[in-house]
């Protein structure tokens, strides 16, 4: 390619022409890639059973049904039971509401005291938190079992809640320290020397400009929450397993037949409130996901 | 507010004003110091108290070998030479205690599942590899295509990045559906007239882990676009304004000016995609459940057998440890580095 000037000269000349239709072809083809599973299973769970022996992944229903979704939703048999996965979704929200509030709440406060209230060793505390964000849980798999054992919430969803809440610890102060580190410390000395005390400084001064990080702290708990596996597999039994674990039951199957738009329907019932979210805050989705990931 | 802070009673409350923060910070310190500190240790302890040999069959002497702990292990892929040794020990009534026999075969087991974990653990580095060397040649492609002031970016980046709000049991159960053997993507290119077409790789102990990095790839792809993309947009105008003054062509200018530069990005990445590689669980769980055999088992799914479903918790535990460990191989040295950098930027 000869000398380009940036920009204006761009179109000029028929190489780049060529260039910028290879570019569009290529992030076009990306997008189909990256779209063909959702439309995959959005096409498998509207087809028949015979629909689906006779056709291919991606072959138009001949006749739209909604019945795999009601037979997903309430009545597909998930272990020994014949309920759908109606349940374990409820299941899920009972557990992801009190998690991620209780989690941001206290990351808030704990951010708050990192970054406006340090202390002798307040920052070395702060590093060893840190370390909460990258364990593997697999290494404390084995001793949380056993503790939730002798506290009496093994199985059940109180369990899951205190466990999601404790993990999630580590990520919500981090955001919440990262996110008010960046405020001024004159507005919290001034407020300090005008006898404004600890609470009323957070209520007064720093809450109300905190909406974006608390939607941040939340989509990200929430996602996080939602889509656990390893927790809901580990340490949840019978009737109180998240929907991830009861949606990998159905799939694993191996008794009767294998009904996959139930199974397709089931996966999507799944992962809707996370789409949702994502679809309606990608924006904040994006930022706890690089502020998480690469501190975390 | 200023008045009343003159007449705040010194002593008790002042004290009570110091500890606040304190107080506040109180009971995420403790729920650290146990649920993380505490139960990591507890786990080192159980890795190296419990018998990581053979704790659920009670071959230790003293005990008899039951047929039943013979086909519990033949079922749990303990070798046939190892089996044969025992049966030779079932037929004594009762082991002798001190026997030099007893403690060669176990031994033997000991080294056999040693073994099978050194498969794992291969099996995880190659397919670690080619899974962050794929992702980062596709993340940085699309980066860098999307950069080019493109129509739509928002969108395209929108779709790029869905997979990463989905659980991986979601993704994962679309994809145990597209590569189904029968009648997933090999009917679907068998009906585009290539009849012999076949693919079988979720049943195939050679490719079944393949299946996983496919799927991996797909969910992860989009985020690694995203980290490139915002160090792209971090790069400084004016030195590649310079270049092309020189006279230094496109392509010539992104290899060697801004794929460079891009340095830090390659870095997080890699650290980033490690670190979900290596406590990848989920998408092997739903995909191939480890199998056929151990062939697509890695350290996660293969901690979690030996722990919870086959009650060996000396073994779970170690091999948890051994996660523990490579995990903070990685992150200690970038997260001292990260820490560096803001200290003294």
């Amino acid at each position: 390619m000869p000398d380009e000037s940036p920009s204006t000269a761009m179109y000029h000349t028929p190489g780049a022409l060529f260039a910028r239709v290879v570019i569009y072809t290529i992030l076009i083809i990306a997008a189909i890639y990256f779209l063909i599973p959702l439309l995959v299973m959005i096409i498998t769970s509207l087809k028949t059973m015979g629909d689906i022996r006779t056709g291919h992944l991606i072959s138009w229903p001949r006749e739209v049904t909604l019945d795999a979704w009601k037979e997903a939703w309430g009545s597909a048999c998930i272990g020994v039971k014949c309920e759908g996965i109606k349940g374990y979704f409820w299941n899920s929200v009972r557990m992801v509401i009190p998690a991620v509030v209780i989690s941001t709440v206290m990351g808030a406060a704990n951010g708050y005291v990192f970054s406006k209230w340090r202390f002798r060793g307040s920052e070395m505390l702060f590093s060893c938190l840190l370390l909460g964000c990258f364990i593997p849980f697999q290494v404390i798999l084995l001793p949380m079992a056993s503790t939730l054992g002798r506290l009496g919430i093994a199985q059940s969803i109180t369990g899951l809640i205190m466990v999601h809440i404790v993990y999630g610890l580590a990520f919500t102060t981090l955001f919440f320290r990262n996110f008010y580190v960046t405020v001024p410390d004159d507005l919290v000395r001034a407020a300090k020397i005008d006898g404004a005390g600890f609470f009323r400084i957070f209520w007064k001064i720093l809450l109300p400009i905190s909406a974006p990080i608390f939607v941040v702290s939340i989509i990200w708990q929430m996602t996080q929450i939602w889509n656990d596996f390893l927790f809901g597999v580990a340490f949840s039994g019978g009737d109180s397993q998240p929907v991830t674990v009861a949606l990998n039951n159905l799939v694993n199957t191996s008794t009767g037949v294998k009904k996959y738009n139930v199974d397709m329907a089931a996966a999507i019932i799944a992962g809707v409130p996370t789409l949702l979210v994502y679809i309606a805050a990608g924006k904040y989705f994006l930022r706890g996901l690089t502020a998480g990931a690469v501190k975390g | 507010m200023a008045d009343l802070s003159l007449s705040h009673p010194k002593g008790f409350f002042d004290y009570l004003e110091d500890a606040i923060p304190k107080l506040v910070l109180a009971p995420t310190f403790l729920a650290a110091l146990v649920f993380i500190y505490g139960f990591i240790l507890w786990t080192a302890w159980i890795s190296m108290t419990q018998s990581a040999l053979l704790p659920n069959y009670r071959i230790s002497a003293g005990y008899r070998i039951t047929t039943k702990a013979l086909t519990k292990m033949k079922n749990e892929g303990v070798s046939e030479n190892v089996l044969t040794k025992l049966r030779i020990l079932e037929k004594h009534e009762r082991t002798d205690k001190k026997s030099k026999f007893l403690r060669d075969v176990k031994k033997q087991i000991g080294a056999e599942q040693l073994r099978i974990y050194q498969d794992v653990i291969l099996t995880h580095s190659y397919s670690h590899d080619l899974f962050i060397a794929t992702c980062i040649a596709l993340g940085l492609i699309l980066a860098i295509f999307l950069d080019q002031r493109i129509r739509a970016e928002g969108a395209l980046r929108t779709i790029y990045l869905y997979p990463m709000a989905l659980s991986f049991i979601v993704t994962g159960a679309a994809w145990k559906w597209i590569l189904n053997p029968d009648l997933g993507l090999e009917r679907l290119v068998r009906n585009l007239g290539f009849a012999e077409f076949n693919f079988d790789w979720l049943v195939n102990s050679d490719m079944a882990i393949y299946t996983v990095v496919i799927a991996a790839v797909w969910q992860s792809t989009g985020f690694v676009m995203a980290l490139f993309l915002a160090g792209l947009r971090g790069i400084d105008e004016a030195i590649i304004k310079a270049a092309q003054v020189d006279g230094a062509s496109l392509p010539r200018i992104y290899l060697r000016i801004i794929i460079p530069s891009l340095r830090p990005a390659f870095l997080s990445t890699v650290i980033i995609l490690s670190h979900i590689a290596i406590k990848s669980f989920d998408l092997v769980m739903v995909l191939t459940r480890g199998g056929p055999g151990y062939s697509s088992d890695l350290p996660a799914t293969f901690m979690y057998a030996f722990a919870f479903n086959r009650g060996r918790l000396g073994f779970g535990a170690s091999s948890a440890m051994m996660m523990f460990f490579a995990v903070m191989a990685i992150i200690i040295p970038y997260l001292y580095s990260e820490l560096r950098k803001t200290r003294y930027a």
